[in-house]
């Protein structure tokens, strides 16, 4: 294609838009209401991915050794080894006997340590074991719990069932209103095409008498209903840019208790993947809902 | 603009610029529009078809636009047999022929200038030159003042000349035209024959389909009468052939 056709092709989708304001501005608003759900549903499950994130972070397995064990480096190092090979574990900690008093002491004894010449919690030595994902938890424990060597496994059941349970829930939820939404954008993108076409069945006859190809006629309208998804997909990235941060602070006022648990992400964070998904399913829905109408429509 | 000449099969004359060879036409309903027609053009003729209302003139026209396909017989242009044509090819092939019919067909919401640029868009043509070729063909048909009126805007005798810059823009070697004085009063008509004449005479082969029996019978061009179907007379420097 040339240049000027080039042009010339985007002048005129540019034109059909306007001709067709009505439907075409319906469309708009569609495709952005589907999108702004779609990018809320978004910040809200990244932020609560993050928090989940985070709190997965903090929950780990531990394994206590058996006496045998504890007095036994080269053991030690072996289960150590085994769990880390694992496939659900993503970081392996060793706290020694003495670490684990220190960190006691600082934790719950402060001042008061001092009287102690000995280490009270000797045989306490341990292994952090942190999760990749928190729902493997389950299979990870009863692998742990077959060990040799291991005399307590400790973990909390209640906060990975809980935590991978919401999880999955909003996920299914969000999904499924987003497909919802989408298919009516695709009908209704095919109904502004439609309509489109009949507008101008008669300059489309004219223009197939004067040797225009089917490319050259159909062209426009695909130009026009992916200006059509963008513009879709630009109103709600702008609205959710303006307001994200007003509604973390309000969120953070009201919520004050929560404060230390509640790690929003930045929008810049949500942008990076937000703004490339919402532009490219604008545009899919605009190219998809025109080429499908327009090759069964528009026959010429 | 060239066309690719046939290159096995049945071979045409060079000359032969549009052959029909025993065309029959039937569409869903009734007898047949056109019943064995043969006839012959050949490059830079200037020819009129005439005949009674619904003798399967305009027919013959949509048949040499690929608009419709013969039931029965060949067609060739250039050489090339259009019922072989495939669908990707006709919009390639109808940049060979310029067309003109009785209601303008201009696209409303278009002025002049872009009525015409568009057969220049069509092919591709750079905007550098179009914005130089839609002036030129505007002023050779006398509406050079006129190209940013809407055709709402112009009279019949106007609409129809912006109509054959249109045809004319892209130099085809051939010009269709299906009644193009039918609305227009006899001084129009008059302008838009003579331009006609002129073109004919740059060798652009014309067909005119036309009841204009005053036209026809003064400018002793060739007259194909047309009725129920098949071709009645055919005439070199002929007129038109009262029936009743
Ligand atoms: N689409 C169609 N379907 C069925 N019959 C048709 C169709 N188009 C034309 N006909 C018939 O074919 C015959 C020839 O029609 P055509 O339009 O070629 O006549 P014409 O010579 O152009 O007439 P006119 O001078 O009135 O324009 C007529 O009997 C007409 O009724
Ligand atoms: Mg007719």
């Amino acid at each position: 294609m040339r240049i000027s056709s080039f042009f010339y092709t985007i002048k005129q989708g540019i034109k059909n838009i306007f001709r067709n304001a009505v439907f075409s501005l319906a469309s708009i608003a569609t495709i952005a209401s589907c999108l702004l759900l779609f990018g809320v549903f978004y910040a809200i499950i990244a932020n609560f991915q993050n928090i989940v994130k985070t709190a997965e972070e903090g929950v780990a397995v531990t394994v206590f050794f058996t006496e045998d064990v504890c007095e036994d480096d080269v053991r030690m190092k072996e289960i150590g080894d085994l769990i880390s090979a694992r496939s659900e574990v993503s970081k392996v900690v060793f706290v020694s006997a003495d670490q684990a008093w220190e960190e006691f002491k600082v934790d719950y004894l402060g001042e008061y340590a001092e009287g102690f010449t000995e280490n009270p919690l000797a045989g306490s030595a341990n292994y952090q074991i942190y999760l990749r994902d928190i729902s493997q938890q389950d299979s990870l424990v009863s692998y742990l719990q077959t060990m040799t060597g291991i005399r307590e496994v400790n973990y909390s059941k209640v906060t990975a069932d809980a935590l991978s349970g919401v999880n999955n829930m909003v996920s299914y939820v969000s999904i499924g209103i987003i497909g919802i939404l989408l298919a009516v954008s695709i009908f209704l993108i095919s109904n502004t095409v439609m309509i489109g076409i009949s507008i101008r069945k008669e300059e489309i006859g004219i223009m197939k008498y004067i040797g225009a190809t089917d490319f050259f006629v159909r062209a426009p309208f695909v130009v026009e209903c992916l200006i059509i998804g963008l513009i879709g997909a630009a109103i709600p990235l702008g609205i959710i840019n303006v307001v994200y941060d007003k509604v973390l602070t309000l969120v953070t006022q009201r919520f004050e208790v929560l404060n230390s648990i509640l790690r929003f992400l930045p929008i810049q964070t949500i942008n990076k993947t937000l703004i490339p998904i919402s532009l490219g399913i604008g545009a899919g829905i605009g190219l998809f809902g025109s080429i499908i109408t327009v090759r069964k429509h528009l026959k010429v | 603009m060239a066309f690719g000449r046939k290159k096995k099969g049945r071979v045409i004359p060079e000359d032969e610029l549009i052959v029909f060879e025993n065309v029959t036409k039937t569409y869903q309903t009734g007898a047949p529009a056109l019943n064995g027609v043969s006839l012959k053009v050949k490059k830079g003729e200037f020819v009129f078809i005439v005949g009674d209302s619904g003798s399967g003139k305009s027919t013959l026209i949509k048949l040499l636009l690929r608009e419709l396909v013969p039931t029965e017989g060949e067609i060739y242009v250039n050489g090339v047999s259009l019922s072989k044509l495939r669908r990707r090819q006709v919009p390639k092939y109808r940049r060979n022929l310029g067309v003109v019919f009785q209601d303008f067909r201009l696209i409303k919401n278009w002025n002049v200038y872009e009525n015409v640029a568009f057969a220049q868009r069509i092919v591709q043509t750079p905007n550098r030159l179009i914005k130089r070729n839609v002036p030129a063909i505007l002023s050779i048909v006398g509406l050079a003042s006129k190209y940013k009126a809407k055709p709402m805007q112009l009279s019949g005798g106007e609409q129809q000349r912006v109509a054959m810059a249109r045809a004319l823009i892209n130099k085809p070697p051939i010009l269709l035209c299906d009644e193009p004085t039918g609305n227009l009063d006899p001084k129009n008509s008059w302008e838009i024959m003579k331009l006609l004449e002129q073109i004919n005479k740059r060798g652009t082969t014309v067909i005119v389909v036309t009841h204009n029996r005053e036209i026809v019978n003064e400018m002793q061009k060739r007259v194909i009468t047309m009725k129920k179907g098949v071709i009645l007379n055919d005439e070199e420097k002929g007129g038109y052939i009262d029936e009743d």
